[in-house]
């Protein structure tokens, strides 16, 4: 058999390197040494800063442990500790306690206005940490706060009412603010229970307390757990609640600790790092921890596809009173801080609302602004940005997502790993292992755009990846199968077949990175320098400066623009799908 | 013209154990002909397609067509998939739902190493559109398509390349009945008047009775027996095929010697002595399976006809089915099914004559590799 065979078989020759070396493995290539490069590098460099002095024109950099030291034994350090973790807990619990109850209410009651609660999903997008925290600033602060002015005035004393430069004040705007992501997550728990597990019990005798005990909360805490500690790890790693409201009264924590000791003079880059560290442990603790509950969650929560909801309670005369939280919610979030910045930005000096002060409304503010000679850069920094770091993203983890989900190479899962690891950098933190890097790396990007550039595709990555894994995961293996039989090379199928299927995640991922890119304000501020600004971080000088009425007009023609974007991407996300993840 | 040589191929499944597909796979199909791969799921029929695909990398063996080698693990010869120029239907179509009926079934044009002008794009996909009866349907959305337009689309996106081999991965199996009855025979014609040669991938017997011209039967990975429709119904050379392909009674038999005629041997079963024919040789005192198709043994009312292997028994159980009746008749201890005409009408408990044609009461070994099927 073996010898009758080998008489027809014509023995190939090999074809020449340059040949076997095709397109394929060059993009597979250049995408994995791309995101190797971009997510090690200053990771790498932030470590080895951390032990290692600053590098002056006069001394080279020497090997110490001082940073540390500095940064453990002193009582300042156990403070500034205290400090983020009670932050972050309180922050987390206020925004799980506030978005639980509205996602119950919304899911499980009859209260009215449910059709606003739609909303909830967009306002993180198109409210800015930094406009929120300014404009709670103007609405609670003890000298210029408007509801102190007004309750002061309404009782005729002087008393302070309410003080955000507080770590209470500090809680109540970041808690506020993550409140809708607490919602968002509590809803798709809510959703993914199988009502019937409620109903079994209820048809077993149980009391609806007994239920709510012993059925509900028991499916529901790992997704309970998970979603509190997404929220203690976005707390931990904010930066312009502690910036904005901590610092002028001197209650730190690690974000604005790091901030202030690249911003002294002399900057201080080596204790900078070694609390990066620290914080960077904390939250890759808490991502893992994350990840780890959530997939195991998924043994819990039974997703049935059963196109039935749970019946919801009938609150009787008490959905009046959930109504009600829910306006009042509405305007806490949404229409007073709106409405403050819209207020401040038509006067010529701040003051509160008052007869006179109508009288005074003008649209100087505006046209300020709109004069104003960085405007337009920074207008046009932020869109090139976003935009670029969005196409390349999506592009880059297309390549990456294809070679996780649909080849068996092996070590795909360090890929996977190494493309999702800034997830856990902290936005200060990774700006300033950025720059250690590009400091002591010098390719000549230090102060442009592309340092940014880089920054932001760094820090985006990971929502590319998760983007397109989804609907990677849907494409059947045939379609490219049937494209490779059809005789297409691996490029022609993935130009012609694998990107145009993954139109929807490709395009729902690139207009969700475009909104966060352009809002972008921690990682930037340790990058910028002047030519390069950007929109958040003009908005930031403004406040520094205390421009106030000019910021507000900023602020309100921002807030208006990300509307407009967001509401095109929702139009669009009806065949794309954009969601807040 | 297809030559398969001792394939083997493996690959590692979620576990991380290796899984062997594919082992001792060798066949050879002539030009022109229709070559089917049976078996249960899990067999390696699905393996073997890919392999001569090229969508699997063998890890051992040798795959020519035509005399050109597209892999040989001697010569460590592997020709990408997209080289080979076989034209493969899917088992879920893998119709492009980005693109109409017409661009899907011109791709295979646009991105080939040959260049065609548009014009001849336009002409070929037009001919190859009508053949499978969707010329009014180039415009539509593939997506719209039903089931059947579909397998007919992906039939003419794997013809459309003038492919030298036609690789048919379950075709039909996401058909319902009725259409995939029709298209069992539209199938048959279209391949025989293109005389193209075919590897059809199936776990469904009739389809494979129906459409081929020799059928490989396999069975964990190898292939149990190869032969036309015929011989693989007719003469099962192990219980496996015999069980898989049709149903069939099987008597645990001894071999007492060799009868007069070919191939004849004597054997004591359960229900008595028989008649039977084997293909093997066989031994006095052997332990072998015999295999009667219920349509194989005749029923008698009345009278106790002439000749061999005439049983007597009762009527245990009987199910009408229109065109026949399905009869379990016990004899002495066991009970064996019977495929009759419906005009008989013995009811249940009376007794009936059985007779077994010697040849088709086939003899055969119980071979331990290959398992039973399911």
């Amino acid at each position: 058999m073996e010898v009758v065979a080998k008489g027809h078989v014509r023995p190939e020759a090999k074809p020449p390197l340059w040949r076997r070396l095709d397109l394929k493995w060059i993009i597979i290539g250049v995408c994995v040494i791309g995101v190797a490069y971009l997510a090690l590098m200053p990771l790498f460099f932030l470590l080895w800063q951390s032990f290692y002095t600053p590098q002056t024109a006069t001394a080279p950099a020497e090997f110490t442990l001082a940073n540390y030291a500095d940064a453990y034994t002193s009582v300042e350090t156990l403070r500034l500790l205290g400090n983020s973790i009670w932050f972050a807990t309180g922050t987390a619990a206020l925004a799980f306690v506030v978005g639980t109850g509205l996602a119950w209410m919304n899911e499980r009651t009859n209260t009215p206005f449910k059709s606003l609660f739609f909303a909830l999903s967009i306002i993180p997008l198109i409210i800015p940490g930094i406009l929120f925290t300014v404009s709670w600033i103007l609405l609670g602060s003890p000298k210029i706060g408007i509801f102190n002015l007004l309750l002061q005035n309404w009782f005729d004393t002087d008393y302070v009412f309410i003080n955000v430069y507080s770590m209470w004040g500090m809680i109540w705007v970041e808690g506020l603010h993550y409140s809708p992501m607490a919602f968002l997550i509590m809803t798709a728990a809510f959703r993914s229970m199988d009502p019937s597990l409620e109903e079994s019990a209820l048809m077993s005798g149980a009391s609806v307390r007994q239920i709510a005990w012993r059925i509900t909360l028991k499916l529901t805490w790992p997704a309970i757990f998970a979603t509190i500690l997404i929220l203690f790890v976005r707390a931990i790693e904010s930066f312009e609640v502690p910036a904005l409201l901590g610092l002028p009264v001197g209650i730190q924590v690690f974000t604005s600790s790091i901030y202030q000791a690249i911003h002294q003079y002399p900057s201080k880059v080596g204790l900078a790092s070694s609390y990066a560290v620290t914080l960077l442990l904390i939250t890759t603790v808490g991502v893992y921890l994350q990840s780890r509950l959530s997939s195991r969650g998924n043994k819990y929560s039974t997703v049935t596809g059963k196109g039935y909801r749970p019946r919801a309670m009938d609150l009787g005369k008490w959905r009046y009173l959930t109504a009600a939280i829910f306006i009042v919610y509405f305007f806490l979030i949404v229409v007073l801080p709106f409405l403050v910045l819209v207020w401040s930005s038509m006067q010529k000096f701040y003051s509160v609302p008052s007869m006179e002060a109508v009288k005074n409304l003008t649209f100087d503010a505006y046209r300020f602004m709109l004069d104003y000679p960085t405007l337009w850069d920074s207008v046009w920094n932020s869109l090139v940005l976003a935009l670029g770091s969005a196409t390349i993203i999506m592009l880059a983890t297309s390549v990456i997502c294809w070679i996780v989900v649909k080849t068996k190479l092996p070590g795909r899962w360090l890929l996977d790993n190494m493309a999702s690891l800034p997830m856990v950098f902290p936005g200060l933190v990774l700006g300033l292992a950025i720059m250690v890097f590009y400091l002591n790396f010098d390719i000549g990007i230090y102060g442009t755009m592309w340092i940014m550039f880089i920054a932001y595709v760094t820090r985006f990555l990971p929502y590319g990846l998760r983007y397109n894994t989804t609907s990677m995961l849907q494409i059947h293996k045939e379609l490219e199968e049937s494209s490779a039989m059809s005789g297409a090379s691996w490029g022609t199928t993935f130009w012609r077949i694998i990107l145009p299927l993954l139109k929807p995640g490709l395009m729902a991922g690139w207009i969700y990175i475009v909104i966060v890119s352009i809002r972008e304000l921690s990682t930037s501020i340790l990058l910028y320098s002047p030519g390069t600004e950007v929109i958040s971080i003009m908005i930031w000088e403004l406040w520094e400066n205390g421009q106030y009425v000019e910021l507000s007009a900023l602020g309100v023609m921002f807030i208006i623009a990300l509307f407009l974007l967001v509401m095109t991407a929702q139009l669009l996300g009806k065949r794309f799908g954009v969601k807040e993840s | 013209m297809l030559s398969v040589q001792n394939l083997y191929t493996e690959y590692p499944n979620e576990k991380g154990e290796t899984v062997k597909a594919a082992q001792d796979i060798c066949f050879e199909v002539p030009e022109g002909k229709l070559f089917t791969l049976l078996g249960p799921s899990g067999c390696g029929k699905t393996t073997t397609l890919r392999s001569i695909a090229g969508l699997e990398r063998p890890k051992s063996g040798l795959i020519s067509v035509n005399g050109t080698t597209v892999y040989s693990s001697a010569n460590n010869v592997f020709i990408a998939p997209n080289r080979r120029n076989f034209g493969m239907v899917f088992q879920s179509y893998a119709i492009w739902p980005h693109m109409n009926v017409f661009q899907n079934a011109a791709f295979p044009l646009e991105v080939g190493t040959k260049r065609f002008s548009k014009k001849e794009i336009q002409d070929k996909v037009m001919r190859v559109l009508t053949a499978v009866g969707l010329d009014q349907f180039a415009d539509r959305e593939a997506t719209k398509m039903s089931g059947g337009q579909q397998q007919r689309l992906a039939l003419a996106r794997a013809l459309v390349m003038e492919p030298k081999l036609l690789l048919l991965d379950e075709p039909l199996s996401n058909l319902d009945a009725k259409l995939r009855e029709r298209m069992r025979f539209e199938l048959k014609r279209m391949q025989r008047e293109l005389g193209l040669t075919t590897i059809y991938v199936t776990h469904d017997q009739s389809e494979a009775l129906a459409l081929s011209h020799e059928i490989a039967v396999m069975s964990t990975g190898r292939i149990a027996q190869i032969g036309t429709p015929r011989d693989i119904y007719e003469r099962p050379r192990n219980k496996f095929v015999a069980d898989f392909v049709g149903l069939t009674n099987f008597l645990e038999a001894t071999v007492e010697g060799p009868d007069e005629g070919e191939n004849s041997y004597r054997v004591s079963t359960g229900i008595g002595q028989l008649k039977t024919t084997a293909y093997d040789s066989f031994n006095k005192g052997d332990a072998a399976v015999i295999s009667v198709r219920p349509e194989d043994i005749r029923v008698h009312e009345h009278q106790r006809p002439e000749g061999a292997n005439v049983f007597e028994g009762t009527v245990a159980f009987k199910v009408f089915l229109g065109e026949y009746l399905d009869l379990q008749i016990k004899v002495g201890n066991r009970e064996v099914l019977a495929r009759a005409h419906p005009s008989i009408k013995a009811p249940v408990g009376d007794k009936v004559y059985l007779s077994l044609d010697p040849a088709k009461c086939i003899c055969i070994a119980d071979d331990p590799k290959l398992k039973k099927a399911a």
